[in-house]
């Protein structure tokens, strides 16, 4: 058997505990109110340009994008706009969101809701990445950037691959592999609309060994559309890769499926290549085929507790529903649950409320258990670097947490903090417990702030 | 042998004597005339170099003082932590008025305590309230409110900030505390402020600085300042010292007369004193008294 592709250095192994794989994606009743976030994505926060009062339909634009690193908003329900008001984020902090009291289930009638498949696209690379903007479509896989932003490559760039994202390496989650499943042939028209935007011919759809059942089905569904002409041969490609956390960072699975090497400081784009999430192609196509706005997404409600019971399950949900809703939908919190994680075990956070709405970027609502939710004592660092073998970008963590506690953010900013993507591999394999990732992150955050502060200066210079 | 201790001697002789001679010359073409107030200014200053006055150290300050001096006027310049006396003596060296700066003392502005501001959510992180602020609320729900991880203690170089084990929130000591100011900065949440320790150390100051609106600042603090403005009514017709901004009042410290009359007047006992606040008239009592 050909040896499967995967990153080079680093990695890690946790426990997949993939418990609701076999669970077919169900559509969330809609819920009685919604709360709309009108920052989901990174950059600037959209304007809001409904009222109170206003009548909405699913699909309408509820707040438009402001500025170029900027996604509008659309409403994911019908009924009334009940206030423009502040709601508690995943965070704890309170940020804009759009009330809307839910009143049926009316669509915009330029939404096309029938289900068959477009295959042909008719759309110029232009008119798609306009699609995508208006759509509202980001980065569904947790790190929420425009897409349409992603796909205006800059003049002086050129990419010649593009690699669909269906990973999901992140233990727990199935949304991802549920939708390769079910929406196979929508993930082909849109992985080829990507392809038509790019001006590219060949893609991969980079897959974990984990998933053959996927990797199956995806290979059969290109095989049945190249004998039906749509996909010319070797212009799709499945790329099962080997198991190993974090494979679905964009920057491993660059280096796994082609062998180049993102610089530090640098885009995929640098290096020809551009990587989009699974989620996100599917409502790629939705956008750009259907007309349908980035109005809901797939979460994976998941557990040991729950899946235990014979709950939990992947849902299909719309924008907004608060978590509540999740809950009562899997039949309430299990038993002995000590924290709700909202994402992926290691790169979500834990929510302290359940009145947080699901936004573009929750791919998962995971209830853990509170003996396994409760950090370890920790323990001086031993030096033992076993951190620095499992950094999957070359760093060398112990030494990043040690400066940033010392607030020398000069030299953290020198061994490379900002080039941390924050998969947690640090935290999962230390034998002291040390919570080594907690610390980057704040020296992220100080040392982009002074990275801005700087440029601020410069350009005012 | 003789020969060679007179040819080592000679010659160690003649290369000191020349090197004597260049250093000699070097030094003193290259001397910097240094004033000599300034060293003696450096001794009268505490030597702590905490940077509160604004410049580089206890000798940064010195030498400003020595130029304000030349000008003819220091009384701008201020040590917090030697506080009037250094600046008295500093004023009598040069023979000039140390002008009339009113010490101060830093004030935490959360009340927040785990009892009035409970805990909804168990946050079990590193004991940073930095890293705390840049990850979640706050176990009380309140974005601003104190996170009672103690990165004023650490800051604090003289010791004048201890975590208080029952309220779970900083304490100030007054005899200690400079207002150097290390833990307005070392606070992510920007809750201590410097202020006049005032006549007989009587000082009021509003005890939040929540500016969220009154529903959802009470739903995570029952000391929360609400933004009613009954405290301003109060105050408007003695010295309009308060003023209401975003859900929140402020005390301006120069305008304050420290009379305590707002603090009995606030639904929320949002408003400490220092001192035993007078007893409101028994008609305009507006549910429970205030004690601080």
């Amino acid at each position: 058997m050909q040896k499967l592709k995967t990153f080079k250095i680093g990695g890690v192994h946790p426990p997949e505990n993939k418990l609701t794989v076999g669970k077919a994606i169900e559509e969330l009743p809609l819920p009685k109110e919604v709360a709309i976030p009108v920052s989901q994505h990174i950059g600037k926060p959209a304007e809001v340009v409904v009222e109170r009062g206003s009548e909405v339909k699913v699909g309408t634009l509820l707040a438009k994008a402001s500025g170029f690193i900027s996604a509008p908003v659309h409403s994911s329900v019908s009924g009334k706009v009940k206030k423009i008001d502040t709601v508690v984020d995943a965070q704890g902090y309170r940020r804009q969101a759009v009330l809307i009291t839910v009143d049926g289930d009316e669509w915009e009638p330029s939404v096309d809701t029938t289900p068959e498949v477009i295959e042909e696209v008719t759309a110029s690379a232009e008119e798609i990445v306009a699609a995508i903007a208006e759509g509202g479509v980001v980065g569904a896989g947790g790190a929420t950037f425009p897409t349409a932003v992603k796909f205006s490559i800059p003049e002086g760039k050129s990419v010649d691959t593009l690699i669909i994202n269906g990973v999901e390496c992140e233990p727990y989650l199935t949304a991802d592999h549920r939708l390769m499943l079910e929406m196979a042939e929508q993930l082909l028209v849109g992985t080829r609309i990507l392809m038509k935007a790019l001006g590219v011919t060949r893609s991969w759809i980079g897959i974990e060994n984990n998933k053959p059942d996927a990797i199956e089905h995806l290979q059969k569904v290109i095989g049945d559309k190249g004998a039906a002409g749509l996909i010319p041969e070797g212009t799709i490609e499945v790329l099962p890769l080997r198991v190993k956390y974090p494979q679905g960072g964009e920057k491993q699975l660059i280096k796994a499926a082609t062998g180049r090497e993102v610089p530090s400081a640098r885009l995929p784009l640098d290096v020809g290549c551009v990587v989009s999430n699974v989620s996100t192609a599917i409502a790629v196509y939705h956008a750009v085929q259907k007309g349908r706005p980035f109005i809901d997404r797939i979460v994976t409600v998941t557990g040991k507790n729950l899946v235990a019971a014979g709950r939990g399950g992947n849902f299909r949900v719309r924008i907004g529903t608060p978590v509540q809703a999740l809950v009562d939908a899997v039949g309430g919190m299990p038993e002995g649950t000590g924290k709700i994680v909202m994402g992926g075990p290691m790169t979500g956070k834990s929510i302290t409320s359940l009145t947080v709405p699901v936004t573009k970027g929750s791919g998962g609502l995971i209830f853990i258990d509170a003996a396994e939710a409760r950090r370890l004592t920790v323990q001086n660092c031993i030096r033992c670097t076993r951190c620095v073998g499992a950094c999957p970008m070359g760093l060398e963590p112990y030494l990043l947490e040690k400066l940033v506690q010392a607030e020398l953010w000069e030299d953290a900013e020198r061994e490379g903090v900002m080039d941390c993507i924050e998969c947690g591999s640090c935290n999962f394999t230390c034998p002291s417990n040390r919570p080594i990732l907690d610390w980057i992150r704040l020296g992220k955050t100080t040392v982009g702030a002074l990275q801005r502060s700087r440029a601020t200066v410069r350009a005012g210079k | 042998m003789s020969q060679i201790i007179l040819y080592s001697v000679l010659t160690l002789g003649v290369a000191a004597a020349a090197f004597a001679t260049i250093l000699y010359v070097t030094a003193r073409k290259f001397s910097v005339e240094e004033d000599p107030r300034v060293s003696e200014v450096t001794e009268m200053l505490p030597g702590i170099n905490c940077g509160a006055c604004g410049f580089p150290g206890c000798s940064g300050m010195a030498s400003a003082l020595v130029d304000a001096a030349d000008s003819g006027d220091i009384s701008h310049l201020n040590c917090p932590p030697g506080g009037q006396e250094t600046m008295k003596n500093i004023g009598r060296y040069f023979g000039l008025d140390a002008g009339d700066i009113k010490p101060t003392v830093a004030v935490l502005r959360c009340g927040g305590s785990c009892e009035l501001a409970p805990a909804k959510s168990n946050y079990d992180g590193p004991k940073s309230c930095a890293l705390a602020h840049s990850t979640f609320a706050g176990e009380s729900g309140c974005p601003i409110g104190c996170l009672m991880h103690g990165d004023c203690e650490v800051a604090c170089p003289f010791g004048a900030i201890s975590m208080n084990p029952v309220t779970g929130l900083p304490e100030v000591d007054e005899e200690k505390c400079t207002s150097c100011g290390a833990c307005v900065t070392a606070c992510p949440r920007n809750l201590f402020e410097i202020r006049p320790v005032g006549r007989k150390s009587r000082r009021v100051w509003v005890n939040c600085r929540n500016t969220e609106p009154a529903i959802v600042a009470k739903r995570n603090c029952a000391v929360a300042c609400i933004g009613c403005g009954l405290c301003k009514k109060t105050c408007d017709n003695i010295v309009q010292a308060i003023t209401i901004e975003n859900n929140l009042a402020y005390i301006d410290p120069d305008k304050c007369i420290g009379c305590g009359k707002c603090v009995p007047v606030c639904p929320t006992n949002a408003i400490v004193a220092t001192f035993e606040p007078p007893k409101p008239k028994p008609k305009k009592t507006v549910k429970e008294p205030a004690a601080t």
